[in-house]
């Protein structure tokens, strides 16, 4: 197996930063907030490596920093340090070091995300059927038919009826717009997929087929993947590994079923602990 | 005599529970060995660490003592304490299989793919993985009405035939059993004998914990008994 993916020591600082920001930062400390200077590490120091074909799970509480990882690596928000290796057949791309353009190419080609929110990973001005076609329009397919016909076919695989194809995402319910976004993301059959909280807030049935439908999908394009939730059941359902973060910083990494029955950090404990 | 494909050396583990400020002793100081076609029972009292062993080889816990020596189908050894989660999931993919007490699976997902769904992860062919599952289930005598439904719903015997049948269809090189025939009737546990037999027959290694003294008896070509592992104090100690 390959790696796909390679983070090391990726960082974010919101605010001036000062030298002490990580000393007095982190699951020690119980706080991101630098008492110095007042800016927030939301992470420091984060680094994995993520395999083809993979379901890498970040789990922690709001505020771990867990969605900052998944948005530096789609270049939503640029990181403050570390390095993340993108490993694109015989092609290697240093994200943080590529200009706007390449990055820009990458995202559009080569990544997916799907948000929590549906207002980020949709246009709600535009059709369901025209979010996909705008997706496959960047990445250069031009030809009229076979966009409306690509668009019908991943919409027809995520479940959305094809009569709906025309109406815009506001008039759909909540788990329709996560099939939206889940089709537009995969227009393009990236190799590697982002998902930040795709299913929280839904209905526990919406949640469950939304979840079947990631797993058979990866199952089918061999997709890679970092699902981060808070969630302890969707980390069990669809991840192979995961990593835990606390206050910005990895503080666990290890199989899925071991992280699960045998923690080893007491946040972690506690975390496993306390689910319902 | 063929080399072990399995050799555990000084296995021990014990939990550190943070919150309560304790430590659980779970087994202690562990060693035996396993060899293709042949089958390795563990037996000892409640609380011996029997179960503790089989997750410690799976990884579903990390071993706080010992090496776990495995030959992998290539004749390379490795010490599945201290391998990457990467190797360990390939292994899981390809050659090590566990049977678990209990059955997990998903209240919506139909016996036929909960069953298939090794040889997924394999990369056959739905339909061929399907067809696989369904002869194994009837071999295993389990009525065809219930295939498309969930196990969710199954009597305790039914359920564990399924899991079962999910742990033998890879045709692992080391297949961990817990427990494979505890909540079976006498005529279901013996076709569960019998396909523990064949497997052995074919060459699968197997350590398994059985309820009944008589289906050691009859299975295991080596038994280890285990002892409770001592007191944390004199745990430490011995580790200090």
């Amino acid at each position: 197996m390959n790696r796909i993916l390679e983070v090391r020591g990726l960082s974010r600082i919101y605010g001036p930063g000062c030298p002490h920001c990580v000393d007095t930062t982190g699951p020690e400390a119980d706080t991101n907030l630098c008492p110095h200077c007042g800016s927030i590490v939301a992470i420091h120091d984060v680094s994995f490596d993520l395999f083809e074909g993979e379901i890498l799970g970040v789990m922690g509480e709001s505020g771990s920093g867990k969605s900052t990882v998944v948005k530096a690596l789609y270049f939503d928000q640029a990181p403050t340090g570390g390095e993340a290796i993108f490993f694109d057949g015989d092609t290697q791309h240093e994200l943080f070091a590529l200009n706007a353009a390449r990055q820009r190419w990458l995202r559009n080609h080569r990544f997916g995300m799907v948000y929590q929110n549906p207002h980020l990973g949709l246009n709600f001005n535009i059709s369901a059927g025209g979010n996909i076609a705008e997706r496959l329009l960047m990445s250069d397919l031009m030809d009229y038919g076979a966009i409306r016909e690509r668009a019908k076919a991943l919409l027809a695989r995520t479940e959305v009826l094809l009569s709906r194809v025309d109406d815009l995402p506001k008039h759909f319910s909540g788990g329709m717009q996560q099939r939206v976004q889940i089709a537009k993301a995969l227009a393009t059959q990236p190799p590697l997929l982002f998902l930040d909280e795709v299913t929280t807030g839904l209905d526990l049935s919406v949640q469950a087929r939304i979840l079947d439908l990631i797993l058979e999908i990866q199952q089918e394009l061999k997709t890679a993947m970092v699902v981060v939730t808070h969630d302890l059941g969707v980390i069990r359902l669809l991840t192979g590994r995961a990593i835990v973060m606390k206050y910005g910083r990895v503080i666990e990494t290890g199989l899925t079923d071991q992280i699960l029955e045998d923690p080893q950090h007491a946040y972690t404990q506690r975390l496993v602990a306390s689910a319902l | 005599m063929t080399p072990p494909i399995l050799q555990v050396e000084g296995y021990g583990k014990h939990f550190e529970l943070h919150e309560q400020n304790k430590l659980i002793p779970s087994a202690h100081n562990v060693s035996f060995t396993v060899r293709a076609g042949e089958l390795t029972a563990l037996i000892g009292p409640t609380g011996a660490g029997k179960s503790s062993v089989l997750k410690g080889i799976y990884r579903t816990y990390l071993p706080s003592a010992g090496r776990i020596l495995y030959r992998d189908a290539m004749g390379h050894e490795l010490d599945l304490a201290r391998a990457s989660e990467h190797q360990i999931l390939d292994l899981r993919r390809r050659e090590i299989g566990f049977v678990t007490q209990f059955l997990h699976c998903l209240p919506r997902q139909p016996t036929l793919d909960v069953v298939a769904q090794p040889l997924f992860g394999l990369g056959v062919a739905r339909p061929e993985a399907r067809q696989r599952a369904a002869d194994l289930l009837s071999a295993m005598s389990l009525p065809e009405r219930l295939w498309s439904v969930s196990p969710a719903t199954f009597s305790g015997g039914e359920r564990q035939r399924v899991n079962l049948a999910r742990g033998f269809i890879a045709r692992p090189r080391l297949l961990l059993l817990d427990e494979p025939t505890a909540s079976l009737d006498p005529a279901t546990a013996e076709c569960v004998i019998r396909l523990i037999e064949g497997l052995k027959a074919e060459g699968t290694a197997m350590l398994a914990i059985f309820h009944h003294p008589e289906t050691t008896r009859r299975l295991a070509d080596q038994v280890v008994e285990l002892a409770p592992p001592p007191a944390v104090e004199a745990m430490l100690k011995e580790y200090a």
